[in-house]
């Protein structure tokens, strides 16, 4: 058993990578901007769709992904002028919009289901080179790091962080937050769509519902990540790096699952019940814990 | 300097709970004025304060700023001509960012952001100087978290963000009112230094009579939406608590509605 999971583990760490990055792009919105964004769900078939099709058509893989980025970001851009221009709650949009996408996904693709064999077709990552696909990944994992971490020190980028902060306090400053919305919610799904994209060359194919329940997954991955890190680091490097690595973490975790035997069409339930229980702990623990008086001053009060 | 011509607002319209919380009113600040604004709840002084600054469209009436016409402009392009503070000390900042962040982010008010470093490390030491000015030791912390400040330390940091880039109006929205006595007094001190030093033109609400009183060269009191006394000069200098609520019961015909504005 041990033989089988560690045979896995390889495998584990390069999809938990892909699902890190698509987790990064969840930060952005969860944590930064302070909206739930349910268009990952969509705009992560949205990539794969877009690069796949590229690939297919023969188009060089470094522009079938930049392609699916720009794709990602036309999604993340039409959640927010729901959101901003029609006023729709945030969640309620990114449903929307993931409803539009799966029509525009069937589109794209054709088809409920495309291969793109790394045996017919020249991709960068795929299941059957597995330590390659971990450097390639991780190099891309580096890279988009780097760009965040410049990007969130400029002014445009503070402006975006304050927007998720205080919004009051963003208008008072001349900031316009419908701009900084749409700017965030394009930036998060574009990097979304880029995991799409590597997801569909790893597997080797791109589904209509690989997206279904990514939302989740990805919460999963921000929320390991950070109780990880957390005890290290405040620092913005460290918190995205541990993201990814609470995209590794909660792979692994799958497949130690699996090994053990449990029923796999069980798995999203318990990945939703575990990501309901950690969103739920700050709730409970504000309500159940007592301000125990610390030793001594019981006497002095 | 600030012109509001004929302003009404009114909330809810058509409804039970209907409120005309601005009723035709007509406000002129000159250059340098330091005007103190108080009144019973209700009254219509927050509401004047977001009719300056754009929260929503007014029903009618118009906002001029400078000389400029700013009705029609949406309120994060007049933060380019305002410098506001607000009750509460939560609002001002951004708590999950750094206090020299925060006051990188009202160094640019009205620019436009772009691609360049959100802070400079010239401007860090400019943050360095004005907060040593402070006096609250917070010069030392220049890279601390906002959130982790307490309510006094907040409002002075969004005073001094208020008050950069010398804005054309500076509005204060009873911002002592959340704080301990000690630390109101304190913030108050600090105002006053901020608004001379900088020669603001400035609009401070407060529920605090003596503090209105006390301070700035002229002092409005509104009730339902109007303003029903304005004082300025020599007159308001010798105004007293028993005088002001004597002129409030005579123009409006009733006891004067805030117990917190009498009793402080």
């Amino acid at each position: 058993m041990l033989n089988s999971l560690w045979s896995a583990l390889p495998g584990a760490v390069a999809q938990g990578l892909i699902w890190g990055l698509m987790a990064v792009g969840v930060y952005i919105t969860f944590k930064i901007l302070d909206v739930a964004d349910l268009t990952v769900d969509g705009s992560i078939c949205t990539g794969a769709a877009v690069c796949t099709v590229l690939i297919i058509d023969g188009k060089p893989v470094a522009v079938a992904l930049i392609a699916a980025v720009l794709a990602g970001i036309l999604a993340g851009i039409l959640t927010g002028i729901f959101h901003t221009a029609l006023g729709i709650p945030a969640i309620l949009s990114g449903i929307l919009t993931q409803l539009i996408l799966w029509s525009v996904n069937l589109k794209i693709l054709g088809k409920a289901n495309q291969s793109v064999s790394a045996r017919a077709y020249d991709v960068i990552v795929s299941q059957m080179q597995i330590p390659k696909a971990c450097i390639v990944l991780m190099i891309v994992s580096i890279v988009l790091i780097a760009f965040l971490y410049w990007f969130f020190g400029t002014e445009l980028g503070c402006s975006i962080r304050a927007t998720g902060c205080n919004l009051n306090m963003s208008r008072a400053q001349g900031i316009n937050v419908n701009f900084t919305k749409i700017f965030g919610l394009a930036l998060s799904n574009g990097i979304v769509a880029l995991s799409g994209a590597l997801l569909c060359q790893y597997q080797g194919f791109t589904d209509i519902n690989m997206g279904r329940g990514a939302i989740v997954i990805g919460l999963a991955a921000v929320i390991i990540g950070d109780a990880i890190i957390s005890h290290f680091s405040s620092n913005f490097v460290a918190r995205l790096s541990g993201v990814i690595l609470g995209g590794i973490v909660y792979y692994i975790v799958y497949q130690i699952v699996i090994v053990l035997g449990l029923d796999t069409d069980l798995l999203k339930m318990f990945s939703a019940l575990v990501v309901a229980l950690f969103l739920g702990l700050p709730y409970l623990k504000s309500k159940y814990s007592k301000v125990k008086p610390k030793k001594g001053e019981k006497e002095n009060a | 300097m600030l012109e509001l011509v004929n302003v009404t607002k009114t909330f809810n319209p058509g409804t039970v709970n209907e409120k005309v919380a601005l009723n035709n009113l007509s406000l002129r600040l000159n250059d340098g004025d330091f005007v103190t604004v108080i009144g019973g709840n209700g009254a219509g002084k927050s509401t004047l304060l977001n009719a300056i600054c754009g929260t929503w469209k007014l029903d009618c009436g118009s906002v001029v700023i400078d000389g400029k016409d700013v009705t029609a402009l949406p309120d994060y392009k007049r933060a380019k001509f305002l410098g506001r503070v607000f009750q509460d000390p939560m609002m001002g900042t951004a708590p999950d960012m750094e206090i020299q962040e925060n006051l990188a982010l009202a160094k640019r008010r009205g620019r436009r952001r772009g691609l360049k470093w959100g802070i400079t490390s010239a401007e860090k030491e400019e943050y360095r100087k004005m907060l040593e000015q402070l006096d609250l030791g917070l010069e030392k912390r220049l890279t601390s978290k906002v959130g982790l400040l307490s309510g006094g330390q907040r409002q002075a940091i969004t005073l001094l963000m208020a008050s950069m880039q010398q804005p054309k109006i500076f509005l204060l929205d009873e911002h002592t009112a959340a704080l301990d006595p000690k630390t109101a007094a304190k913030v108050l001190e600090i105002t006053e230094k901020i608004v001379s030093e900088n020669h603001l033109t400035t609009l401070m609400i407060t529920h605090n009579m003596k503090d209105a009183i006390r301070h700035g060269n002229r002092l409005i009191m509104m009730h339902e939406g109007r303003i029903v006394i304005d004082v300025k000069g020599e007159e308001k200098k010798a105004l007293t608590v028993e005088k002001l609520l004597e002129m409030f019961t005579k123009v409006s015909g009733s006891e004067f509605s805030n117990d917190r504005a009498i009793l402080s």
